[in-house]
C-alpha cells in the first residue's frame, strides 16, 4: 500500500529580477532544483534516494513535509492530497503524522535531551508528565535511558542524532524523513546508527525516506534506491538491480566503489548442480561421472532431490573394490549449505573448506544450485560475469 | 547651483513642534524626569556603603574575586574623590536611557529579522542615527526640553538604541537555519519558532548588544554634560572650560571606572552553562563512543 506518493513533482527556483535582467538569451529562463520526479513509497518502506550533493535530493526530501514548497506536482501522504492542507493542518501533519531527522542533528542547545526529544510534543501543547514519560520511552529505544538530563553539547556526535532519531520516533509519526542522518557521523559510529536503524525499522516498520550520498549506507539500508542526478530520477530499483543492471554509465561509475559481496546475493552466482547422484545409483556409475566432471566429490539426493550427504571419490573407489552396489553408508556431511538470499560476504569462510562446491537450498533442504569457489570470485570481479554466471 | 538651506527648514520645523507639540514634549518631559528621579533616589537615599556592598555583591557573583576587588577600590576612589553623587547622577542616566533602548531595540530587531520589508525600511534610519555626529542630538534636544537632564536622557536613549536593534536582528539572522527547520519541521507556528526557538538562540548575540547599549550610553552622558546633564559629564566639561586639568581628570577617571564596570558586567550574561553531571553508568553500547563531555562536534 503506497504511504507515499508523488507525481510529476517539480521545484524551480526563479533568479532574482536583476539577474534576469542580464541574462544572456542562451541560458534556461529558470533552474529545477527537481524536475519531474515521480515515486510511490509503500508503508513500512525504507526508500532512499541517493544522489550527490547538488541533485535535488534534500529539496526531494523537503518537499515532502512542505518545508520547500514544490512549484508544481502533487504529493499524496496515506491516500491524502497534502499540498492542498491549510497552514494549520500542515502544521498538524508535520507535528503527527511526518517527522524528520537533520544531518547536524538540529538539536535545542538550550534544552536537555529529554526536553529536546519531547519537542514534537511540547509543540502540540502535551502536559508536561506525558512530555517526559514519552521522551523516556523514545530516548530508551535509541539507547539513551539515561541521559536525559543531559544538554546535547555534552555528548558525541553519534549519541546527538540517536537524539534526534528519538525526537522524529517521540511524536509517533507513521513516517520519518531522514535527511543525510549519518553522514557527518565517523564510519564506525555510522555502522553501528545504522544497524540501530536496521533493528528499529524491523521492529516499528515505519515509512522511512532516507537521503544520503553513500552508495553503500543506500545498499545497505534501503528496500529500494532512487538514484538521482541534477534533479531528475536516473533508476529506481532494489539494491541488487541497481548493482547488477545499472542504468547508465553514472550509476555504472557509482557502482564501481559497492563493496558488491554486501550485496548481491546467492541466487546470482549460483550455477545448475549438472552432477548428483541419487543412493541407489552404483559406485562404478557415480565414480565415472565423477572423473569425467573431474571433482573429488558429489551431493546424493533423494526422491524428493533433498541433500542427503556427499560421496567422496577414495569412498567411491573403497566401496567399488568391495563390491557395494548402492552408495548406502559411504555418505559424510562435509558440506555447507545455504539459502538462496544469503549475501555473498556470508560465504567467503564456508566455501573454501570442503571438496564439493557449496550447496544452495531452499526452505525444505532441497538442492538448488550450487557455488563454486570460481563463480564467486567471478562475481566480486566482473559485473557483466556476475550478472550472466 | 542653487543654494538649499536645508538647515532652514528644519529649523522651522523644529520650531513648528515648538509651538504645536509642546504639550506633548513637557509630558515626555516629566515621564522623563520622574524615571531618573526615582533610579537617583534608590541610588542615592541608602548609605554609600550599601550600593558600594550590592555593586561588589553583583561584581563578585557576575565574574568572580578579582571583578569584585576591582570594583570595591573604584567605587572607594570615587567616593574619595567626592565624586559620589556625580557619579550616581550618571549611572541613574545611563540605566534609564539603556533600559528604554532595549525596550524600544530588542523588538524593533526582532522585527526586522522577520520581516525583510522592515529590515529595508530599519536600515537607513540605524544608519542615519549612527553616523550623525552624537552632539547633533542635542540640539533639537535642547530646543524641545531646555536645560538639564531630560535632553541629555533622550539624546542618550537614540544614541545607544541602534545597536540593540542590529545585534538583535544579527543574532536572529545568524540562528543556525537547520534548527529553524527542524521547528518549522516538527510543527512549530511562527510564534513558537520565534520564541522557543529563535529567541533563545540569539541570546548571545541579544546580550552582546545589551552590553553595546550600555557603553553607547554612557559615552553619550558624558558629552551630553555640556547641556547640563549634571554628573561626571559636567565634571569634565566644567574641567574643559575652566581649563582645570586636575577636576578633569578626576571626572575622566570615574568615568573610566564606571564604563570598565558596566562593560564587565553587562558582558558577563549569559554565563555560559555549567555542565550537568554526567549520568552514571552509560549503557554498554553508548560507552562505545567515549566523546561523552567532548567539544560539540564540527557541523560541517
Amino acid at each position: 500500500m503506497a504511504m507515499i506518493e508523488a507525481q510529476q513533482l517539480s521545484k524551480c527556483y526563479a533568479p532574482p529580477a536583476a539577474k534576469r535582467w542580464f541574462r544572456k538569451s542562451k541560458e534556461p529562463a529558470r533552474t529545477f532544483a527537481v524536475d519531474q520526479v515521480s515515486f510511490t513509497v509503500d508503508k513500512g518502506e525504507l526508500f532512499v534516494i541517493m544522489g550527490l550533493s547538488g541533485s535535488g535530493k534534500s529539496t526531494l526530501l523537503r518537499m515532502l513535509n512542505r518545508l520547500v514548497e514544490p512549484t508544481s506536482g502533487s504529493v499524496t501522504l496515506d491516500g491524502k492530497d497534502f499540498l492542498a492542507l491549510d497552514d494549520d493542518a500542515l502544521r498538524q501533519t508535520r507535528n503527527r503524522t511526518v517527522s524528520m531527522v537533520f544531518q547536524h542533528y538540529a538539536l535545542l542547545p538550550h534544552r536537555t535531551v529529554a526536553e529536546n526529544t519531547a519537542l514534537g510534543l511540547s509543540l502540540r501543547g502535551t502536559s508536561a508528565q506525558e512530555r517526559q514519560r514519552r521522551a523516556k520511552e523514545a530516548l530508551e529505544i535509541v539507547g539513551l535511558g539515561d541521559w536525559g538530563h543531559v544538554y546535547p553539547s555534552q555528548l558525541s556526535g553519534g549519541m546527538r542524532q540517536r537524539v534526534g532519531l528519538a525526537r522524529a520516533l517521540a511524536t509517533d509519526a507513521e513516517i520519518l524523513l531522514m535527511d543525510e542522518p549519518f553522514s557527518a557521523l565517523d564510519p564506525i559510529i555510522r555502522r553501528d546508527m545504522q544497524d540501530l536503524l536496521l533493528r528499529l525499522q524491523a521492529e516499528m516498520q515505519k515509512t522511512i525516506v532516507f537521503v544520503t550520498h553513500d552508495l553503500n549506507e543506500a545498499m545497505r539500508l534501503g528496500d529500494r534506491i532512487m538514484v538521482m542526478r541534477d534533479g531528475g530520477v536516473v533508476q529506481l530499483g532494489t539494491a541488487q538491480e541497481i548493482l547488477t543492471h545499472p542504468a547508465d554509465d553514472y550509476v555504472a561509475n557509482f557502482v564501481s566503489d559497492v563493496d558488491r559481496s554486501r550485496v548481491v546475493t546467492v541466487d546470482l552466482v549460483m550455477r545448475e548442480p549438472l552432477i548428483t547422484a541419487t543412493i541407489d545409483e552404483t559406485p562404478q556409475d557415480v565414480l565415472r561421472r565423477l572423473e569425467l566432471a573431474q571433482t573429488g566429490g558429489i551431493y546424493v539426493l533423494d526422491a524428493n532431490g533433498v541433500v542427503e550427504g556427499v560421496a567422496h571419490d577414495p569412498s567411491l573407489a573403497k566401496a567399488i573394490r568391495s563390491g557395494a552396489t548402492t552408495l548406502d553408508g559411504l555418505l559424510t556431511q562435509d558440506f555447507e549449505s545455504v539459502t538462496e538470499d544469503a549475501r555473498l560476504i556470508d560465504l567467503f569462510t564456508r566455501v573454501g573448506k570442503h571438496a564439493v562446491p557449496l550447496a544452495v537450498v531452499d526452505s525444505e533442504r532441497r538442492l538448488i544450485g550450487v557455488v563454486p569457489r570460481a563463480a564467486l570470485l567471478t562475481a566480486l570481479a566482473d559485473r557483466e560475469e556476475a550478472v550472466h554466471a | 547651483m542653487p543654494n538649499f538651506h536645508i538647515g532652514d527648514g528644519v529649523a522651522k520645523l523644529v520650531e513648528w513642534f515648538q509651538n504645536h507639540w509642546a504639550g506633548f514634549f513637557n509630558a515626555c518631559a516629566s515621564v522623563m524626569q520622574w524615571l531618573i528621579d526615582k533610579v537617583l533616589f534608590v541610588l542615592t537615599a541608602p548609605h554609600w556603603l550599601v550600593i558600594v556592598a550590592v555593586a561588589v555583591a553583583l561584581a563578585w557573583w557576575a565574574r568572580g574575586v578579582p571583578f569584585a576587588i576591582f570594583t570595591l577600590s573604584g567605587f572607594l576612589l570615587i567616593e574619595s574623590m567626592q565624586l559620589w553623587n556625580d557619579a550616581m547622577q550618571t549611572l541613574a542616566i545611563v540605566l534609564v536611557a539603556s533600559v528604554l533602548a532595549v525596550a524600544v531595540g530588542v523588538p524593533a530587531g526582532i522585527w526586522a529579522a522577520q520581516s525583510r520589508r522592515a529590515s529595508a525600511g530599519i536600515r537607513p534610519v540605524l544608519d542615519f542615527m549612527q553616523t550623525l555626529p552624537v552632539f547633533v542630538y542635542l540640539i533639537p534636544a535642547v530646543f524641545f526640553f531646555g536645560i538639564g537632564v531630560v535632553p541629555a536622557a533622550l539624546s542618550t536613549w537614540i544614541v545607544a538604541t541602534p545597536p540593540a536593534v542590529r545585534l538583535t536582528q544579527l543574532g536572529l539572522r545568524q540562528v543556525d537555519p537547520e534548527i529553524v527547520e527542524a521547528g518549522a519541521a516538527f510543527g512549530a507556528k511562527p510564534g513558537q519558532l520565534l520564541r522557543e526557538i529563535k529567541i533563545p538562540l540569539a541570546v548571545p548575540a541579544i546580550m552582546t548588544g545589551l552590553n553595546q547599549v550600555v557603553m553607547m550610553a554612557l559615552s553619550m552622558v558624558v558629552i551630553s554634560g555640556m547641556v547640563g546633564a549634571g554628573g561626571l559629564g559636567t565634571t569634565v566639561v566644567s574641567g574643559l572650560s575652566r581649563l582645570d586639568v586636575g577636576m578633569g581628570v578626576e571626572g575622566g577617571l570615574g568615568v573610566v571606572f564606571l564604563a570598565i564596570y558596566l562593560d564587565r558586567l553587562s558582558g558577563a550574561f549569559p554565563k555560559p552553562r555549567k555542565a550537568a553531571p554526567i549520568a552514571i553508568e552509560p549503557k554498554a553500547d553508548i560507552a562505545a563512543s567515549p566523546e561523552v563531555g567532548a567539544a560539540p562536534a564540527p557541523t560541517a
